[in-house]
């Protein structure tokens, strides 16, 4: 298992540096799902097959279509490109390169001379989705409620987005819904 | 070590009767067709018109394979081996018999799922790298059904899973001996079917490809072997959901013991195979908005409301 874990995380780590400077987005971002895929190998290795088939799910198969459509539907093709050439210089990436690194070796030094602060949670055993639903209702069941009323608002944001008022494209139509917004007007101010 | 080897030979005749299947749906699908619209079919092919398939591939292997020159040439030749694989992936979760199946895996639903949203990927890219506008358009499309259904495709299953207690699909078969799923879960049955026949683009739902809008769509430049993939990976498609159908909501494998579990499960699969064809052969395609205002209006709402009486129902009574 070792082999595979490792295997799939020099993909996931190699795909996003591809993704990262790749000049053609569409190009990027099928590295980046490539990647996405790697870490769910990672995942299912690291005995979690519920959060790897979650993450192949949401991640790699939800949120990347939408990602890909919409830069498919503006497809900017060769001038996005030349634009991308000129933002990627030396001196744009070199200092968040060196913050990197500089995280990069705090990392090593840790995983390496420090002894780990909390022992992995499940040992060695493979965690069911049961497991996964019970741990989320009982002990992070605030968590679950409070991403369900960010979904919420998101929802009812859409709709205020989304939402719009009946065109008509037919004359015949239009004079119709006049009379009887009129009609309505004129109930309204028979009431008052 | 042995055994590793019959399961590999086991691995190796379940691909090769899966595309045997499908190749020989395109027969079976035009004579079905033509059977219910009065029509005589492809008859001239040997007995009964079955060379057709023969045929039909001969034709296919030899076709010229042009990639346009406008097109992006590696997301060209990518795009259609997604749709083949994502499809021969998901049927290593389905349980044919007690005996014969790729894996045993105890996220079977979920695996499923995963790999039909790869899917949509295949239509997608195909779409994107033909670099055609009508092609662009039924990608465009393509993803935005596929998207949408998925989401309660996904949701439709779950009154099976809370029933079963399971994501294993070997469970679900097993949870089923008292009670076919279909009865208790008729709604879920009803959707899942619909998403479906979504999910694989058939007629009714097959605006990405419709051929009066959009001259095929996505797969407008694709030719010979190329297409060929889209095509049997369709037929693919159609018999991943009925074997799914199948599993889950009648009995999978199991029926009375005149016949062999093997049996059982193929003639469940065929049946809905051959539904498959005949709601081709007999309902119009809706507007793009109509099919997506059903989506989301009607069966989202119905999915989740079948989920809540469903879990409600197992808590009370403790099922």
């Amino acid at each position: 298992m070792n082999i595979i874990f490792y295997l799939s995380a020099v993909v996931a780590i190699y795909c996003t540096l591809r993704a990262v400077f790749h000049k053609h987005a569409v190009h990027a971002l099928l590295y980046l799902i490539v990647s996405l895929l790697a870490v769910a190998v990672v995942f299912f290795v690291l005995g979690a097959p519920f959060l790897a088939a979650l993450e192949v799910i949401i991640y790699a198969g939800a949120i990347m279509v939408l990602f890909v459509f919409v830069v498919m539907m503006l497809n900017r093709g060769e001038a996005a490109i030349q634009q991308e050439k000129a933002w990627l210089q030396f001196s744009t990436w070199a200092w968040p390169a060196v913050f990197v690194l500089l995280l990069f070796a705090e990392w090593l030094y840790l995983l390496f001379y420090q002894p780990p602060a909390v022992a992995p949670v499940g040992g060695n055993q493979s965690i069911m989705p049961q497991q996964v639903g019970e741990a989320l209702f009982t002990r992070y069941l605030l968590g679950v409620e409070m991403a369900a009323m960010l979904l919420m608002a998101g929802v009812i944001g859409a709709y205020h987005i989304g939402k719009q008022k009946q065109r008509n494209y037919h004359r015949y139509l239009e004079e119709e819904e006049n009379l009887r917004s009129t009609a309505s007007e004129k109930q309204t101010q028979q009431v008052i | 070590m042995s055994e590793t080897w019959i399961h590999i030979i086991m691995v190796v005749l379940i691909l090769l009767v899966l595309l045997t299947i499908a190749a020989g749906l395109i027969y079976v699908e035009r004579r079905m067709l033509a059977v219910w619209q009065d029509r005589y079919g492809p008859n001239r092919t040997g007995p009964f018109g079955l060379l057709q398939v023969l045929a039909d591939m001969v034709k296919i292997f030899f076709k010229e394979d042009w990639i346009p020159p406008f097109a992006d040439k590696k997301v060209f030749v990518i795009a259609p081996t997604i749709v083949m694989m994502a499809v021969l992936m998901s049927f290593a979760v389905i349980p044919f018999t007690p005996g014969i199946g790729v894996v045993d895996l105890n996220i079977g639903v979920l695996f499923f799922l995963a790999m039909s949203s790869m899917g949509a990927y295949s239509v997608v890219l195909a779409g994107w790298a033909s670099n055609n506008k009508y092609s662009l358009l039924g990608g465009i499309r393509g993803s935005a059904q596929m998207i949408s259904y998925e989401v309660f495709m996904g949701l439709s299953l779950m009154g099976v899973v809370i029933l079963a207690g399971s994501f294993n699909l070997r469970d679900i078969v097993e949870a089923q001996r008292k009670i076919w799923f279909f009865i208790p879960q008729i709604v879920g049955f009803v959707i899942f079917f619909l998403a479906g026949l979504a999910e694989t683009h058939r007629l009714p739902f097959d605006i990405p490809e419709a051929e009066s809008e959009l001259i095929a769509g996505y797969h407008s430049e694709y030719s010979g072997m190329k297409f060929g993939m889209f095509f049997v990976g369709e037929y693919l498609g159609i018999t991943l959901i009925s074997a799914l159908v199948t599993t889950l909501y009648f009995g999978g494998w199991l029926g009375p013991h005149f016949l062999p579990p093997i049996v059982w499960f193929l003639i469940k699969m065929f049946a809905f195979i051959l539904l498959f064809i005949l709601i081709r052969a007999t309902l119009p395609r809706p507007r793009y908005d109509q099919l997506m205002s059903l989506g989301w209006k009607v069966l989202l709402p119905l999915a989740l409301l079948n989920l809540l009486v469903t879990g409600a129902v197992v808590l009370y009574w403790h099922l």
